[in-house]
């Protein structure tokens, strides 16, 4: 066995209180940090489902041919904000309306006529969901003779527009703003530990021990620590979303890369927490 | 070995430490550093092994100058001296000898190697038999022991020992100087910080330097130097 792994799992060992209470503590604080991703993971979730309503439709003038409408789709869908177009004829929008508008039953079985228009659905790219392309995608679709009217529901979509942002900036500012806590805290942590070891540290250089030996063992600790706070973090994270999910409402959790990248982030913290403490004391002394 | 020249180390708040102290330890040899407390013995042995840096003068130690040396060479000379304190400053939480391994491991040596060098330099001070006790259960004479066993164990060409019977009875006190006359027997200088002027009087032929106030007030290799010379 290294001496550098001895070395650390007998720091372990000879503070096994000290090493506990600064796992709990990195994991309390990466905990939190956790609570806040999943409210913006949901939150980013529940934005992307509204958003997929985001749709421009182009009703159609009477008579338009259909060979004139599937080439027009055709030329539609290649727009770079468009993911499809679809045309809905005049038979299928009644059937719609009969099975979506059941309360005016009895209008659409006493018609003689069809009063519904044609129309071309046009769906846009997930990146392209907001208030601008919508509207420039239906500049562009009035632009054809056979388009009657265009609509696509430009006061709700700027509202999306406007919550994703707001959404954005706090997730970022509260983000950050919890992250530079959790280094802090992780970083005292460490610093602790380092401190308990001083006299210690002072006898390794004594006897000549370099900077980057005495290093070794204590970024390895601190990356060790992060890593076992990051994993106890998403327990908790995990216990706390399966009791929303199941008393309060469906919510979605982090995905594997998402969970993944949360434990790094941990042992990131632990390492650079440790390597700002060690560097410090070092210099200090 | 050791050379000071006009060495001068000023504190920010407390002043001169020292003030153009210039002596030279030879190889081999054992060397007393003595005054009162406060005199600068262990600015001066501070000094030696690079924990601080003279704010004037230079102080070499076997090749290494303070002039010259940058803080990543100052690991290389710390493996060629062997230092002792007054309060031992061993580990708590490690046998006696897994106290001196450490000396070893930081330095990196081979692991296969270790073990036999450590228990050679335990029966050296005579404490083979109680290699796996902790410092609290020695004596301080034997944690002092303990501590020379660490000094010694990389083959030090010189041994810097401040106050080390400092915390100890007569006895244990006799029993560390015999060790330390013995280690000089064997070839490695001795610079030795003490207050204790019994100690000095009791090692005839040993070389003094003496401190006063951080000025340098007697140096018995001058002395003789001076005794030398033909008088016209």
């Amino acid at each position: 066995m290294s001496l550098v792994v001895r070395e650390t799992a007998l720091a372990f060992r000879r503070a096994p209180l000290l090493s506990a209470l600064s796992v709990t503590t990195i994991a309390f604080s990466l905990f939190v940090l956790g609570l806040f991703g999943l409210v913006t993971v949901n939150i980013r979730d529940t934005i992307g489902d509204v958003a997929e309503r985001v749709e421009v439709v182009a009703y159609l003038r009477r008579g338009t041919p259909i060979e004139t409408v599937t080439m027009a789709a055709q030329d539609i869908e290649a727009f770079p904000e468009v993911e499809s177009a679809t045309h809905v004829t005049q038979a299928e929008a009644l059937a719609r309306a009969r099975r979506d508008l059941p309360e005016f039953q009895d209008i659409f079985q006493d018609l003689e006529s069809n009063p519904l228009p044609a129309s071309l659905e046009v769906r846009l790219k997930p990146q392209f969901r907001d208030a601008r392309s919508a509207a420039a995608v239906a500049d562009r679709l009035r632009g054809f003779a056979f388009v009657d009217d265009v609509r696509y529901g430009s006061e709700w979509v700027k509202k999306l527009d406007r919550l994703r942002n707001v959404a954005g900036a706090v997730g970022i500012v509260v983000g950050a703003a919890f992250a530079i806590v959790a280094i802090i805290i992780i970083g005292t942590t460490i610093r602790m530990a380092v401190l308990q070891r001083s006299r210690e540290i002072a006898i390794m250089r004594l006897v000549g021990a370099t900077d980057g030996f005495i290093r070794r063992p204590f970024l390895l600790e601190g990356l060790l620590k992060g890593l076992l706070g990051g994993v106890v973090a998403l327990g908790l994270s995990y216990g706390a979303y399966a009791l929303i999910d199941a008393y309060l409402i469906r919510a979605a959790f982090f995905t594997a890369a998402q969970a993944v990248t949360g434990i790094a982030a941990g042992g990131l913290i632990g390492l650079l927490g440790s390597l700002v403490s060690v560097g410090r004391h070092l210099r200090s002394v | 070995m050791i050379k000071f020249t006009d060495v001068s180390k000023e504190y920010p708040k407390s002043g001169f430490a020292l003030k153009n102290v210039s002596f030279h330890v030879n190889k081999g040899e054992f060397a007393f550093l003595t005054g009162h407390s406060g005199a600068g013995k262990s600015t001066a042995l501070r000094l030696t092994y690079l924990a601080e840096h003279p704010t004037s003068g230079e102080v070499r130690v076997s090749g290494f100058s303070t002039a010259r040396v940058g803080a990543r060479e100052v690991p290389r000379l710390r493996r060629r001296i062997g230092i002792v304190f007054q309060d031992f400053r061993l580990l708590e939480d490690r046998t006696a000898e897994e106290n001196v391994a450490f000396a070893l491991e930081v330095t990196g040596a081979r692991r296969p190697t270790i073990g036999p060098r450590v228990m050679r330099v335990l029966t050296q001070v005579g404490l083979a038999g109680r290699a796996n006790q902790y410092p609290r259960e020695l004596s301080g004479g034997e944690q002092q022991r303990v501590a020379l066993a660490r000094a010694l164990v990389n083959d030090p060409l010189v041994l810097l020992a401040d106050e080390p019977t400092g915390n100890l009875d007569e006895r244990a006190t006799r029993g560390i100087i015999q060790l330390l006359r013995d280690i000089n027997a064997s070839g490695t200088a001795v610079l030795m910080a003490t207050h204790d002027l019994d100690i000095v009087r009791g090692l005839d032929g040993a070389h003094l330097i003496e401190l006063q106030h951080g000025e340098l007030v007697y140096d018995s290799a001058e002395d003789a130097a001076d005794r030398e010379e033909p008088i016209a």
